[in-house]
């Protein structure tokens, strides 16, 4: 780096304002890493009584947050209840995972493939102009707020999916999963589009000219260089569908329901904190199950990111291996 | 080429991906402008709501929304120019400290919405808040409490990454000759970075700020608990005020309104003049970045 060389030689005699500066842009630096650490730190912290807290396993124990329990009757045997509002509170997560999954899986089969399958036009067929301008009109999509997605889904597109399709229930975890998958198609396409424009145009060429087609070269070239980039846009959608809240908040019922019913209404771990947190005694083992929510929320997630990056790191050592 | 119709048919079916994208961008938008557009009059962006939110205006909410994403600036501006100046600038990128700040921003832009909430909560208003009734108002509720200041610190957490990322790109766009041509003339490199280097990136500066502005305008999650409020009599003067919100203001009208139909109408403007607000800030930040790209390229 050519940078590094000239202020070190013209460092020598440093004055004392061109360290105070200095000082102070590391500082600011030091201050993103604080502000992660502040996170962890500040949300585990409510989360932490779940855990030790003899007051909170009064009302609530992790067993009883994971394990199945005895709530219902012989006949009709209720493992998992998510009831924290009750005479009897029950605090079971399984509900809340099994709604969260549902979603999230209706959005990725709904995003993953048009994204993909949109990128790969973009860059392998469509004509420069046109390329030019899907890009930023699926910016645009990104761009919606999520406020805006879930009203769209909780008065226009609930609607249309249950008279169309005849759903006993309007607000459904196909509803939700739908509109969620538009909040993440714009981030598998955005990172799928990145990673393919990457794939050197050498690699194409060499492909065309051993008599492949235009589709053979996308499908055996293009796309297998590009896989991590595409693997890393499913991950980070994935982070991303997991812990959005206004969409499903609004549009998938939050019915605390365990069924496997993907047009029944369901009640995922983001929602959960968005509805509940707001009436909460601050400080009592309801308040504390939902910090310890968002603390699952936040590892999930902080561990997708993870390998997302990994991911487009892996592309990226791998396509500056195959231009050299 | 050995199967013409199999390179026809993917070229068509990829095709159809686009077009059924670009189709359900358009039935969002255009359903909401439809519904929306008749409603939005002066009177409604100028007076406030009134019997039970089915008469008047969003003024409030507008206005509360412009307060937040001001005062989020104010906070988010600094700290993310110097934060991308670092890592464009200063940062030796083989060090620990750098690859520990990458790692950090990385996952600030990760953490869902709702977490920032949740942070919001148990960090700004119980920890920093209570802090501050405790040193200052002698443990009277002052600031202790969701209010105006807490929300725009947590907003400005949570667009740091997004006015990092997009600053940073423009001081990577400064050619190198500026800053070999500024130590030429013996500048220091506190010097080169802020006369040479920040004034040809203050587009990245700008797009980074309507980014952060618009991301901020759309998030409801963040200031759930925060400071948000449904209805106030008066307009928010101090910062430890709660505030009204259009996005808050969508999620509750639509959600927790005894009569939903009676409010629908009035509820499309509100959706309309929010993806307004957004759109058109992310239609600037586009421009902007455009022109960028084109001023970059004819600087080399």
């Amino acid at each position: 780096m050519s940078t590094t060389v000239i202020s070190a030689a013209a460092s020598p005699p440093r004055p004392w304002r061109d360290w105070l500066v200095q000082r102070f842009i590391y500082a600011s630096a030091l201050v993103a890493i604080a502000l992660i650490l502040l996170i962890f730190v500040f949300v585990g912290r409510e989360a932490l009584p779940v855990l030790t807290s003899a007051a909170v396993h009064e009302e609530v124990t992790l067993e009883q947050l994971l394990l199945p329990q005895n709530y219902g009757t012989e006949e009709v045997p209720l493992p998992y209840v998510w009831q924290p509002v009750s005479a009897k509170p029950k605090y079971s997560l399984m509900p809340l995972f099994l709604g969260t999954l549902k979603v999230t899986l209706i959005a990725m089969l709904f995003a993953t493939p048009l994204a993909v399958l949109a990128a790969v036009y973009t860059t392998e067929f469509a004509p420069r102009w046109l390329r030019e301008t899907v890009k930023p009109v699926v910016e645009l999509l990104a761009g919606i707020p999520s406020v805006v997605l879930g009203f769209f889904a909780l008065i226009l597109l609930a609607t249309w999916l249950q008279d169309t399709f005849g759903l006993d229930y309007r607000l459904n975890a196909i509803n939700a999963g739908l509109a969620l998958g538009l909040a993440v198609i714009p981030i598998i396409y955005t990172l799928a589009e990145d990673a393919l424009t990457a794939v050197p145009d050498s690699l194409r060429r060499a492909s065309s000219a051993l008599g492949a087609s235009r589709w053979q070269t996308a499908q055996r070239v293009a796309l297998p260089a590009a896989l991590p980039g595409i693997f890393a846009g499913i991950v980070l959608g994935f982070g991303r569908a997991i812990g959005e809240t206004m969409i499903v908040l609004m549009a998938s019922g939050n019915a605390a329901i365990t069924s496997w019913d993907f047009a029944e209404p369901v009640r995922t771990l983001s929602a959960t904190i968005a509805a509940e947190l707001a009436e909460v005694v601050f400080g009592s083992p309801h308040y504390h199950v939902l910090f310890f929510i968002g603390t699952l929320l936040f590892a999930v997630t902080f561990v997708l990111n993870w390998l997302g990056a990994r991911m487009v790191g892996r592309l990226r050592a791998r396509l500056t291996g195959a231009t050299q | 080429m050995r199967w013409p119709w199999l390179d026809r048919s993917a070229v068509l079916l990829t095709a159809l991906a686009v077009l059924l994208i670009v189709a359900m961008l358009g039935v969002v938008l255009g359903s909401i402008a439809y519904h929306g557009w008749e409603r939005v009059t002066w009177e409604f962006l100028t007076a406030a709501p009134r019997a039970g939110m089915t008469e008047g205006g969003v003024f409030p909410a507008i206005f509360g929304t412009v307060l937040l994403v001001l005062l989020m600036t104010v906070f988010v501006g600094p700290l993310g120019v110097c934060v991308a100046i670092y890592f464009s600038e200063y940062a030796d990128r083989e060090s620990w400290f750098y690859r520990w700040t990458r790692q950090a921003v990385n996952n600030l832009a990760g953490v869902p919405s709702i977490v920032f909430g949740l942070f919001g909560l148990g960090f700004f208003v119980q920890f920093v808040g209570r802090g501050v009734d405790l040193a200052f108002f002698g443990g009277q509720l002052t600031y202790g409490q969701p209010a105006l200041i807490w929300a725009a610190l947590t907003m400005a957490v949570l667009t740091l990454p997004v006015v990092i990322v997009s600053v940073e790109e423009a001081l990577r766009a400064v050619p190198q000759s500026y800053r070999d041509a500024s130590y030429a003339l013996g500048a220091t490199k506190s010097q080169t970075v802020f006369r040479a280097v920040l004034p040809h990136a203050f587009s990245g500066v700008l797009t980074g700020g309507i980014l952060a502005v618009s991301r901020a305008a759309g998030e409801v999650a963040p200031i759930l608990f925060v400071g948000a409020a449904y209805f106030l009599p008066h307009l928010p003067t101090r910062l430890n005020d709660q505030f009204m919100e259009l996005g808050y203001h969508i999620y509750v009208l639509s959600t927790q309104s005894p009569d939903v139909e009676a409010t629908k109408p009035l509820l499309h403007a509100t959706v309309l003049v929010l993806l307004a607000l957004t759109f058109l800030l992310n239609l600037a930040a586009i421009a902007v970045r455009a022109r960028l790209r084109v001023a970059a390229r004819s600087a080399r």
